[in-house]
């Protein structure tokens, strides 16, 4: 420990802090914008600066460190002076349409101009428009709102270690964008949404999806149907004021009924179904000398980044289509067909904790029934802005269940949500169908929980070792995969989701800003509620859903029977990294 | 978006590759090698198109907007090759007072590209510079190593003219 004084005040604080974090241990809120921890520690965009007892000038507090005897000062005239000249000169070229932003009540730099009393005209300047590239399937940049504070840029090269983004040019005509002004569509983005989460403003958003729902929910000829993921409910309520770490199921689904869908059903069900797919694929491959390791194919956002960096491993991928596209599949061919439906007159919807699902849904190989098995999908956030635009008081909303029969779900379908989730949920019926169906057979497999970047575990099963890792962020799967590649290390079964933690830190979740992001780990907080449901559930394996034995016995047959492959799977193919 | 691809097609030489593929391998594993790599690039090809930042950004393992922002960052790189005629426009103190600003405006405006560019028949290139040391004759502009001084917007066309 340190001792140091604060204001005038006197703290012991842990060694090697910086005076961001010392002040929070002193309970001091310090502003930050560019700082995003562990990723973008750059001290660059002067808001936090504080005033230190013998410094020549104002420093840096998110990255200067503290050290014995230091004074410091976080709220001297000087230092207020000096962030609010900053925020105006930010404001000097910023698009000033916050009236109806989509970041509107959720924007960092809108939430400091309020705090500091800025003139938001005080520096009337030059104020290029820069054009909006809308060329992405899954988002759009819009550089008038950019404060080119590079937090996009960190989560996309450091987290992602892609970097399809960064700074182009240099003084003022320095722009967030990718090499030769190329769209992101003709990158090598693989649509993972970890920039939008990262933005402090409205620079980054997913593509608005909402009204298509709406239109097809208005229209009479049609049956729209609704599956939410996993990881929604386990962010969904943030968006209403409640504190991270609600769950929000019964609430969301009471909300999805009074949007107006005429069935309210769970992608918890159609993880399962992945798993039923899934673990008897891996035991196929493992028993008959198949491709090992298997990776688990439900990300689509890592899907994207194997056909474009690590194309060698395709025949590793599982052939299971996702959740989503297994769920829309579904609903297309039996469920269809158990209405006497045509399935052009059902409208599937989803709501996901992800933006690359919004490429998923119109990927090659993805319809089922000659039609799209998904046809529109929103993330977490555009279905709570459509709650609130639909003036659905959220938080007073009776706990509601699922429609039957494609609602109901078990505790291995709901973990899917987490790092480790789908690994931990394949071994729940691998085990068991590998320890001659011994209901007694593990359950928890608690090696692959934690939102640590890279797991590994090896379990002994019916006498032999099965091993298996689990990586999440795509840096750690690039690490990853390197080690296999190099024969540095030896798996059978690999789990990848591309974002750090899993879908439940996905890029179509609700927000939280940096001055949350930084303390306090929403990854893990938020898949509490998942482990949470879990733990609760009566039933924790896959097999044992009744719906899913009900619709193996009336549609299916068999798991990887040949009817199930037309159905639930899917090829993939290498992809250039530049169009 | 605007893709800047350059307007000219790439003509690089399997002899440049190779000579290209010899100095990342030289400097691929130094600190700070992206400079000194593509500086060695821009001597081999003259300016460095997205084929040669592709190249370097293969072999070093990083991104190729990584490699395109820190060659737009600098001024002594170019993504375009300079045309057979290279204009250059001085935006030095005195020659921009005297209005050399509206000349140059003016030579994008008939040339059709921006400064830093290349007319796509790769005859003209055009480029701002600073002070040449010859404010007596502002405003100045050069086209290879002829002087052109005392100019007015009118005089753009004549100029042209000489090397069509």
């Amino acid at each position: 420990m340190v001792n140091i004084k604060i204001n005038g005040v006197d703290y012991a604080v842990p060694e090697g802090s910086t005076i961001l974090e010392a002040a929070r241990y002193a309970g001091i809120k310090i502003p930050t914008l560019c700082y995003l921890k562990e990723i973008n520690a750059i001290g660059a965009c002067r808001i936090c600066v504080v005033e230190v007892k013998g410094a020549r000038s104002l420093v840096a507090a998110c990255v200067y460190p503290v050290n014995n005897g230091m004074e410091i000062f976080t709220n001297s005239p000087k230092v207020i002076e000096s962030r609010k000249t900053t925020l105006e000169l930010i404001l000097s070229n910023h698009n000033k349409s916050c009236l109806s932003c989509t970041r509107g009540g959720n924007c960092e730099l809108n939430e400091l101009c309020v705090e500091y009393d800025v003139d938001i005209n005080k520096y009337e300047g030059e104020n290029p428009v820069p054009e909006i590239d809308y060329s992405a399937a899954h988002m759009y940049r819009d550089n008038s709102k950019c404060i080119l504070c590079r937090r996009c840029v960190a989560a996309c090269g450091v987290t992602q270690g892609i970097g399809v983004i960064g700074a182009n040019e240099r003084g003022f005509a320095t722009q967030i964008a990718s090499a030769f002004d190329m769209g992101l569509a003709d990158t090598a983005c693989v649509s993972c949404g970890q920039c939008i989460v990262a933005c402090p403003t409205g620079a980054l958003a997913e593509k608005d999806d909402t009204q298509k729902v709406m239109e097809a929910i208005a229209d009479p000829t049609k049956m729209v149907v609704v599956q939410a993921a996993p990881a929604v409910r386990a962010s969904l309520a943030e968006a209403f004021g409640n504190p991270i770490g609600t769950n929000a199921e019964g609430k969301m689904i009471a909300a999805m009924r009074r949007l107006g869908f005429d069935k309210v059903f769970d992608t918890n069900f159609s993880a399962d179904l992945t798993i039923m797919e899934e673990a008897h694929e891996f035991l196929d491959r493992a028993q008959n000398g198949g491709t090992l390791p298997m990776i688990t194919s439900c990300s689509p956002g890592w899907v994207r980044y194997c056909e474009n960096y690590f194309p060698e491993f395709i025949p590793n991928l599982s052939t299971c289509k996702s959740p989503q596209q297994m769920f829309g599949a579904v609903v297309k061919t039996y469920y269809a067909q158990k209405l006497g439906k045509n399935p052009e007159d059902i409208v599937s919807v989803s709501v996901m904790p992800c933006t690359a699902k919004k490429y998923e849904v119109a990927r090659d190989g993805q319809a089922a029934a000659g039609v799209p098995d998904v046809d529109i999908t929103i993330t977490t956030r555009e279905l709570a802005h459509l709650i609130k635009k639909e003036g659905i008081m959220f938080n007073e909303l009776p706990e509601e269940q699922c429609d039957s029969p494609l609602g109901g779900y078990t505790g291995a379908g709901v973990i899917f949500g987490a790092t480790g989730g789908v690994m931990e949920a394949a071994l729940r019926t691998a085990v068991w169908k590998l320890t001659g169906e011994d209901d007694n057979a593990p359950i928890d497999f608690k090696e692959v929980r934690g939102t640590e970047g890279i797991k590994e575990a090896t379990y002994n099963v019916a006498g032999k070792d099965v091993k298996i890792a689990v990586a999440s962020g795509l840096a750690n799967a690039k690490k990853l995969l390197k080690s296999v590649k190099s024969g540095e290390a030896k798996y059978d079964f690999i789990e990848i989701m591309a974002c750090p933690g899993g879908c439940v830190n996905g890029g179509g979740q609700i927000i939280q800003p940096a001055s949350v992001r930084n303390f306090t780990d929403i990854r893990a907080k938020r898949a509490e509620v998942l482990y949470g449901i879990d733990a609760n559930c009566a039933q924790r394996r896959s097999h044992e859903n009744p719906d899913i034995q009900t619709l193996y016995k009336e549609f299916f047959g068999e798991p990887n029977s040949h009817k199930a492959h037309e159905v639930l799977h899917t090829n993939y193919s290498a992809k250039k990294l530049y169009k | 978006m605007a893709f800047k691809k350059s307007a000219v097609p790439f003509s690089g030489t399997p002899e440049q590759e190779e000579k290209l593929r010899k100095i990342i391998a030289e400097h691929k594993d130094d600190p700070g090698a992206l400079m000194p790599i593509l500086q060695q690039a821009q001597e081999i090809y003259g300016y460095l198109p997205i084929e040669v930042q592709t190249i370097i950004a293969e072999e070093m393992d990083i991104s190729l907007e990584k490699v395109y922002g820190v060659v737009t960052f600098y001024a002594q790189f170019s993504i375009n090759p300079k045309g057979k005629y290279k204009i250059s426009v001085c935006l030095g103190t005195a020659c921009y007072v005297k209005g050399s600003g509206d000349i140059y405006n003016k030579l994008q405006e008939k040339l059709g590209i921006a400064g830093g560019e290349i007319t796509p028949d790769g005859k003209f290139s055009l480029d701002a510079c600073r002070c040449i040391g010859a404010c007596g004759l502002a405003p100045v502009l050069t086209v290879n190593e002829d002087v052109y001084g005392r100019l007015t917007v009118d005089d753009v066309d004549k100029i042209l003219e000489k090397y069509n």
